[in-house]
């Protein structure tokens, strides 16, 4: 998604697409013609033609940093929603705290929000998430959102453009996992003018030149 | 089926009982998007029918002993409200419904790329809200644009479409009384990109000959609906005004 100014052409499961180019994600080959899997955004770029769904759900990938939420507790895990199609179980090697067999009560408890990183995913779906690592830690406070994550991209914008900008307007402190979830703390007023541009950024993801207009956005102020 | 009508569904003039064409679809709209809290949604109107679906997942499959650790299961449930037809219809599944969740979610299966989704399951409620003959159909038709709708990959969008036999000739899209008092029903679900068909049924007697010609209507209508289909989808985008 470049600076042209125009918008991409939505397509559905199904459609031909009419593009010179290697079969990227979200498109599957059919007689030597490329199909969109998803209703989503056409997207080429280095010769691969993607389509970008505009819904659907997280797939966890390795390494990615996604916000979570504990949902169960067992004596030597913890199981965390992470919005994907399977729960992942927190390990108690996996934190900074040293947890005795069935204390993980005492550290993290049911409704408790992570900044937690993916360190496995098996061809199964099974998923593994750690704590261990610089930033990670339990989310207190703040609120969170949800959106689509296929279009958190976008809310990072180029090299976290989009969201430095929002962050240094709001004075907020920000985290968006990979997998949708949007953590915010700041001032009430902040927050708000925060869910607001995310809202924002996420009804026009499939257009051009969205940065200036969240930026004209959050200089307009707050009517 | 069976029943003899005490009139006469095709008048003199070819027409119908409510004044179509042999090969005429009944009036349709479509709507994605109804459904705030589930994945994905839409709303069929279809002549006089009333659905709505509703798609959940994919998600960790439970019962545990449902789930595939190869693929996703579909699980369509097909269910009539009990207002949605002249008698009170008793609330619950019954045969005929169960016997319709399955094939839905056969026919929903043959599209989506299950194997994507290890270990997990869609499911796809489908709810008739109001009956007019040709239900499976159209919930096929909403169910499709729901999980088209809740960033499900699939191969193609799935269109549901009936034809039948009614006074000696071969129409498409039955009503209900075309339905009650006709010689023969058949609902299939196609999939309009390739003229692959997920969906064949039949109720009553027919030919060969009115069979082919019944399924080449229903093939050639469900481009027509499938045009609606993609235009229902691209409409929840193009506006930007959004409530949330």
């Amino acid at each position: 998604m470049d600076e042209e100014k125009k918008m991409r052409d939505i397509v559905v499961p199904g459609e031909e697409i009419d593009i010179e180019g290697k079969p990227g994600r979200g498109v599957f080959v059919e007689n030597g013609k490329l199909y969109s899997a998803y209703l989503g955004i056409v997207d080429t770029r280095m010769g691969y033609v993607n389509v970008i769904p505009l819904s659907g759900c997280y797939m966890p990938k390795k390494g990615d940093r996604v916000i979570g939420k504990i949902v169960d507790l067992a004596p030597m895990n913890w199981v965390v929603d992470i919005n994907a199609p399977y729960y992942a179980p927190l390990h108690v090697n996996d934190v900074p705290w040293r947890v005795e067999f069935g204390d993980t009560g005492r550290f993290l408890s049911i409704g408790d929000v992570i900044l937690a990183k993916v360190s496995n995913v098996n061809e199964m779906g099974q998923v593994w998430i750690t704590l261990k690592e610089q930033g990670l830690r339990k989310l207190e406070g703040g609120h969170i959102i949800t959106i689509s994550p296929s279009k958190v991209p976008r809310v990072i914008g180029k090299s976290g453009s989009m969201i430095q900008m929002l962050k240094d307007h709001t004075n907020c402190r920000i985290y968006v996992g990979q997998n949708g979830t949007i953590w915010i703390s700041g001032a009430p007023d902040g927050i708000i003018t925060v869910i607001k541009a995310i809202r924002m950024i996420e009804r026009e993801a499939h257009t051009y030149g969205l940065t200036d207009r969240v930026k004209e956005f959050l200089e307009r102020g707050d009517e | 089926m069976g029943m003899k009508a005490d009139f006469k569904l095709i008048d003199d003039n070819g027409l119908r009982i409510d004044g179509r064409l042999p090969n005429q679809l009944r009036p349709l709209r479509m709507e994605v998007g109804v459904v705030q809290r589930a994945n994905g949604s839409a709303f069929v109107e279809w002549g006089g029918n009333k659905i709505i679906a509703a798609v959940y997942g994919p998600r960790e499959a439970y019962p545990k002993h449902i789930q595939d650790p190869n693929r996703a299961v579909i699980r369509a449930r097909y269910n009539m409200a009990a207002f949605s037809v002249d008698e009170r219809k008793r609330p619950g599944p019954d045969r005929r419904s169960v016997e319709l969740s399955k094939v839905i979610s056969e026919a929903l299966t043959s599209v989506v790329f299950v194997e994507r989704f290890p270990r997990t399951s869609i499911d796809v409620y489908i709810e008739v809200l109001q009956a007019d003959a040709g239900t499976r159909v159209a919930g096929i038709t909403a169910a499709s644009l729901a999980l088209a709708d809740a960033g499900i990959p699939m191969r193609d969008i799935i269109v549901g479409c009936a034809a039948g036999k009614v006074d000696g000739v071969v129409v498409l899209d039955l009503n209900k009384e075309e339905d009650n008092y006709g010689e023969a029903d058949v609902p299939m679900a196609i999939l309009p990109r390739t003229g692959e068909i997920a969906l064949l049924q039949m109720d009553g007697n027919m030919t060969y000959e009115e069979l082919t010609n019944a399924m080449d209507m229903a093939i050639d209508a469900a481009k027509e609906i499938h045009e609606l289909q993609v235009k229902a989808l691209k409409e929840k985008y193009r506006g930007d005004e959004h409530d949330y």
